[in-house]
């Protein structure tokens, strides 16, 4: 033996039998195929925040396609006779100044407040993600002249903006109606609304496109239009969905503080930014207060459920929380 | 000094993971010994255990680790009974750490000098000036010349190699009886990695500390230790004197380690035998799909003898300068030539920033030269358009470096093989099945894998698909851009082996771009050696490994680690 073997540092040899030697790089086969996208609803169902927020979601959607299946009072059947009425059977919250069921009016305003969100979002993560990604794929003039566009719209507030553009949209068409209303409404916000989502697809196309499987593509012969749209955008798109999430609550909230300042939506529209606009005078006295209450609730309870779905769905989709 | 009295003795180790699910085993049963003064190197592939055991001593494992039973003696201390504070005192002070990647674990925030200046303050070695001074003392030591201005740099000014530098002198600045290096140069050039080493060496010698290093190199491990623990799977398989387990390797894992080391399999005549036939076979096969190729007119290119010929290549880069209008060049490709002989292998060698991935870019036409052209059969492919480029890019397929960038996340491993078939219209659906079931065979792959995703596969079987999506157009020419480099040794030999056999198989031609000269020699017959985007050496290999003509190949011939370690049976 060698001269100079220390204690504890003999030649020692495991016996094999402890770790028998496996092939090299074998495949798991045991474990069921999964995808990224399957992974991360894995990770959503797990999560609490997701759970909490389904709940309410869910719920929110049956008021809105099925109002009639909790109230049998019509939304618009006001009778000067019960202004400021207590709560009574049927009428579970009471009534407002003009005597309609607070309640009911508050279950039907979520079509409205829903709609402009929905519809807002839709629109700026169509127009933000495309403007977004040929910003960051062809750069140069391309990428220029989107990103100094969104660079001005970005520079101007949202607020500010849609209540000059809603002010005169209100001046012209002072009656024009639900969708006429939405429409107003979601034009001026996404107006203003898309540089942000633009923004974030670009840094994250910037990020992707330099990737060798982008690469692996080109040598293969697929087209730029073809790699961008299979490969690149795919594989960007996550974190403008956790924004879309969370902005949905906040153009909510935009809508309700447009139709509060009473240029949002015309006041014929049942929602919850007229209701608690027309509640406000209620404050000074402090009486009926549950007439303003009952809309800020339900707005507050549909935002925040929107934020934690956004919370949720960026846990889910952070590529550093998933496997390798 | 008392050398007979061990520093540290880890006994009966037991480490483990635990997950919503199970106590998941990272470390069973370890038994480790290092000596005052002496170099102890714990070897295995990823996922063996071996960095888990090195935190586990100084009470820094991540995430959900946690010691189960054992021991770990440093001077007769119980290590597992101490205090948090103990062991905060004891870490830096008596045992430092060099960590793996010198490119996260500095504060970009802060200069180098405070960084090493905060770890002597903390130990109370010395304060205020007397710091700074000691401060540019141990920046010197760690072989950073120039050492009093480097100090006030931060470390975005500092390259791979100085950083790492810079992380030793932190390691060593309480002066500690104990460095733990943790696979300290496997993010670093080869010519960097053995200067660091060297001077590792050279301070273990003067300053009288032990090294208990981390790697996956064999090679490197046999020649910078005196003791030696191979790790498998969590378990140590073997230990003991170096050079014994190197030339008789008993456990079945060391001597599949020994066998395929890149570092020490490259000294092995047989393995440029094996090499030899593979290129026999390859160049006969070649030539019956060349007299093919010259026959119809169907195909692209001539069916000439070269198949790839670059002639001046030159790639200038504009990067920003002083002014917005003023850009200033760089010369990332300068004036490079060669000639790919049908069913042979090119390797380009050269350390990062070389030029030699640029190179590839441009034979691959993804890249536009600045200068020069490169012929493909015959034909030059800087003026092809559309159909004559769809048919050069059949031809023509890359494998790349990163498997976990290299194929698509969002596509299963189906889409991924299959898309070059969709994209070229080859096929109809149950033929191209058929083919991806083919190529999937091809890289022993099973073809259930079909269904999966890149994520749940490991490094090298992303690689393998990968490799079948880079064959599944038929190509003449596989560019492999470092297409090893980022794998475990031994998955590294068996890619290396599967793009053997593919070679003789299908008589392939291989552009084989990497910076690691070791494994050069299984794989290729020519070797292009370049530095700062020059050619500065052409020969065949064996030319390059037994009579290199430039100064800088035989820098680099001598960074492998391991190669002056007589072996059983070579040379």
């Amino acid at each position: 033996m060698p001269e100079n073997t220390r204690p504890g540092q003999q030649r020692y040899v495991a016996p094999l039998e402890e770790t028998p030697l496996q092939e090299v790089d074998q495949l798991d086969t045991s474990a069921p195929p999964t995808s990224l996208w399957k992974d991360a609803w894995r990770q959503l169902r797990r999560n609490p925040m997701f759970i909490a927020s389904a709940i309410l979601l869910t719920f929110l959607v049956i008021v809105i396609a099925f109002p009639g299946f909790f109230t049998d009072e019509p939304p618009r059947k006001c009778v000067l006779a019960r202004s400021y009425g207590p709560a009574e059977s049927g009428h579970l919250f009471g009534f407002d100044r003009q005597g309609c069921d607070v309640f009911s009016r508050t279950l039907y305003g979520a079509r409205a407040s829903v709609a402009v969100g929905v519809i807002t979002t839709s629109l700026i993560v169509l127009i933000g993600t495309i403007a977004g990604a040929f910003a960051g794929f062809y750069g140069k003039l391309v990428d220029t002249v989107i990103s100094r566009t969104a660079d001005i719209f970005f520079a101007i507030p949202l607020l500010l903006a849609a209540i000059v553009i809603l002010q005169v949209v209100t001046n012209r068409f002072p009656d024009r109606g639900f969708w006429g209303g939405v429409s107003a409404v979601v034009g001026a916000l996404a107006l203003f609304g898309w540089p942000q989502i633009t923004r974030i697809m670009r840094g994250s196309v910037l990020e992707v496109k330099n990737l060798e499987f982008v690469d692996a593509a080109r040598a293969i012969g697929a087209t730029p239009r073809r790699n961008l749209f299979r490969h690149i955008i795919p594989n960007a798109i996550a974190p403008v969905i956790v924004t879309a999430t969370v902005s949905l609550g906040i153009i909510i909230v935009a809508e309700a503080t447009l139709s509060f300042l009473g240029i949002g939506l015309p006041k014929s529209v049942v929602s919850w930014g007229n209701d608690i606009s027309a509640a406000t005078i209620l404050v000074r006295s402090g009486d009926h207060i549950q007439v303003m209450l009952i809309p800020a609730v339900a707005l507050m309870l549909t935002v925040l459920s929107f934020i934690l779905l956004g919370d949720a769905v960026k846990d889910a989709l952070d590529p550093k929380a998933r496997k390798r | 000094m008392n050398n007979q009295t061990p520093l540290l003795e880890i006994k009966d180790l037991n480490v483990a993971f635990s997950t919503e699910k199970a106590v998941i085993p990272a470390v069973r049963d370890a038994n480790l010994t290092v000596y005052p003064g002496q170099t102890v190197a714990i070897v295995g592939e990823s996922g063996s255990g071996k960095s888990t055991t090195a935190h586990a001593i100084i009470d820094l494992l991540p995430g959900t680790g946690k010691i189960t039973s054992g021991q770990i003696l440093f001077e007769g201390k119980d290590l597992i009974q101490a205090s948090k504070d103990e062991m905060v005192d004891l870490r830096g002070a008596s045992i430092g750490l060099v960590p793996q990647d010198p490119m996260s674990n500095l504060n970009p925030l802060w200069k180098i000098g405070f960084q090493i200046k905060e770890v002597l303050q903390a130990h109370d070695v010395c304060h205020g000036k007397e710091a700074d001074a000691r401060v540019v003392e141990l920046l010197q030591e760690a072989g950073l010349p120039d050492a009093e201005k480097r100090a006030k740099q931060y470390p975005h000014e500092f390259s791979g190699g100085m950083r790492q530098r810079a992380l030793i002198a932190i390691g060593l600045a309480a002066r500690p009886k104990l460095l733990i290096a943790d696979e300290p140069t496997s993010a670093l050039d080869v010519t960097v990695q053995k200067q660091i080493l060297d001077h590792m060496d050279h301070l273990t010698d003067s300053l009288g500390f032990a090294i208990l290093l981390i790697t996956h190199d064999l090679g490197l491990a046999s020649e910078r230790a005196d003791h030696l623990v191979v790790m498998y799977k969590g378990q140590i398989v073997e230990s003991g004197p170096a050079l014994e387990i190197l030339q008789d390797p008993q456990h079945p894992y060391t001597q599949r380690l020994v066998a395929s080391a890149p570092s020490l399999a490259s000294q092995r005549l047989s393995s440029v035998q094996a090499r030899a036939e593979v290129r026999e076979k390859a160049v006969q096969t070649a030539e019956e799909v060349a007299a093919e190729v010259a026959e119809s007119s169907e195909n692209f290119g001539k069916g000439t003898d070269t198949i790839v010929s670059a002639k001046n290549l030159t790639k200038v880069f504009k990067l920003p300068g002083d002014r917005p209008w003023s850009p200033t060049d760089f010369v990332a490709v300068d004036n490079v030539s060669f000639d790919l002989k049908r069913g042979t292998t090119m390797a380009i060698v050269g350390e990062s920033g070389s030029g030699k991935s640029t190179v590839a870019r441009m034979v691959l036409k993804l890249l536009d030269p600045t200068e020069g052209d490169v012929e493909f059969d015959g034909v030059d492919i800087s003026s092809l358009k559309r159909k004559d480029l769809l048919k050069f890019r059949r031809e023509m397929q890359p494998i790349f470096q990163n498997p976990y960038a290299s194929l698509d996340p969002t596509y299963s491993i189906y889409r991924s093989i299959v898309e070059p078939l969709a994209t070229h219209g080859i096929g109809n659906d149950d033929e191209r099945e058929a083919k991806v079931r083919d190529l999937l065979d091809k890289v022993s792959l099973p073809s259930s894998v079909m269904r999966r995703f890149p994520n749940e596969l490991s490094g090298g079987q992303r690689q393998r698909v990968a490799i079948a999506r880079a064959l599944a157009l038929d190509p003449a020419v596989v560019i492999c851009d470092e297409a090893v480099s980022a794998l475990d040794v031994l998955v590294q030999a068996q890619i290396l082996e599967l793009l053997n056999d593919l070679q003789a198989e299908l008589g392939l031609s291989y552009l084989f771009i990497t910076h690691d000269l070791a494994v050069v020699r299984q794989i290729a017959d020519n070797v292009l050696v370049m530095q700062d985007g020059k050619v500065v050496e052409a020969a065949a290999v064996t030319e390059v490994f037994t009579n290199p003509r430039e100064e800088y190949t035989r820098k680099l011939l001598d960074a492998i680690p391991g190669a002056s370690i007589p072996l059983a049976g070579t040379r």
